[in-house]
């Protein structure tokens, strides 16, 4: 839900170097199904927590709904899943 | 009065249950060891309690020596009170978010989207699959998409 310009400034204080994308219209968000209503700050809409591994035709190989938002998915889980890709 | 020793337990104890919960935010927050089981939280929490408790103890049991007899239930209540109120939080508060009936399983493609990445560039899935990786000559085995809150 940040802006490109807020996502930037996370991504060189972490060092992250993957693409990180904004949905500021929650597009994305809505067509995997994970909009939660007003839970944001502001009373505005953001994503509940999820991750996919998708393979290299576009099939969803791996999901993580997590039933709790303090706990994601580790690296070492996501790592595991992705060697399993061909 | 002037002999009474101060009753330590009971503010030690009060102490420990008012950094509980900012400690689980600003700092075990950050480690998933200490994030999804909070046990370290609920340790400053039992040990604290557990002051309190002893605390009120000494105010009822050696008046001459330790004050506190109006002070520790109060003190003790908040303390249970913040600690009811951080079993809340981790055991039912965190929980409360949509089912995702509607995400796509395993097996299901993934629904292509575009959205605009850092530097306002458009980025889709299919492009993020079908494109070589930067120092590749070959598109990426998988992409994985991660949705966060929107904050952490």
């Amino acid at each position: 839900m940040d802006s490109p310009e807020e996502s930037r400034d996370l991504c060189k204080k972490a060092g992250y170097t993957y693409p990180f994308l904004s949905d500021p219209d929650t597009d994305a968000i809505r067509k995997y199904d994970l909009l939660h209503r007003g839970a944001g700050v502001d009373g505005h809409d953001i994503a509940r927590p999820a991750e996919f591994l998708v393979d290299a035709s576009g099939v969803v190989r791996w999901v993580n709904l997590t039933d709790d938002f303090r706990v994601r998915a580790r690296p070492d889980q996501i790592l595991e899943q992705a060697k399993l890709l061909k | 009065m002037n002999e009474r020793r101060r009753n330590w337990h009971l503010w030690a104890g009060f102490l420990l249950c008012l950094l509980a919960i900012p400690s689980y935010v600003l700092v075990f927050v950050k480690f998933p060891v200490t994030r999804d089981v909070p046990w370290v939280n609920f340790l400053i929490f039992a040990a604290g309690l557990l002051l309190l408790v002893s605390g009120v103890r000494r105010a009822f049991r050696q008046p001459e020596q330790y004050g506190g007899k109006i002070a520790g239930p109060i003190l003790g209540a908040l303390g249970l009170a913040l600690a009811g109120f951080f079993c809340f939080l981790v055991f039912y508060g965190t929980k409360q978010i949509p089912a995702a009936a509607g995400a796509p399983r395993v097996g299901q493609k993934a629904p292509d989207f575009t959205l605009v990445d850092t530097s306002h560039q458009q980025v889709s899935l299919a492009g993020l699959l079908s494109e070589p990786l930067p120092n590749s000559q070959t598109p990426p085995k998988g992409v994985l998409l991660v949705f966060y809150r929107g904050y952490w």
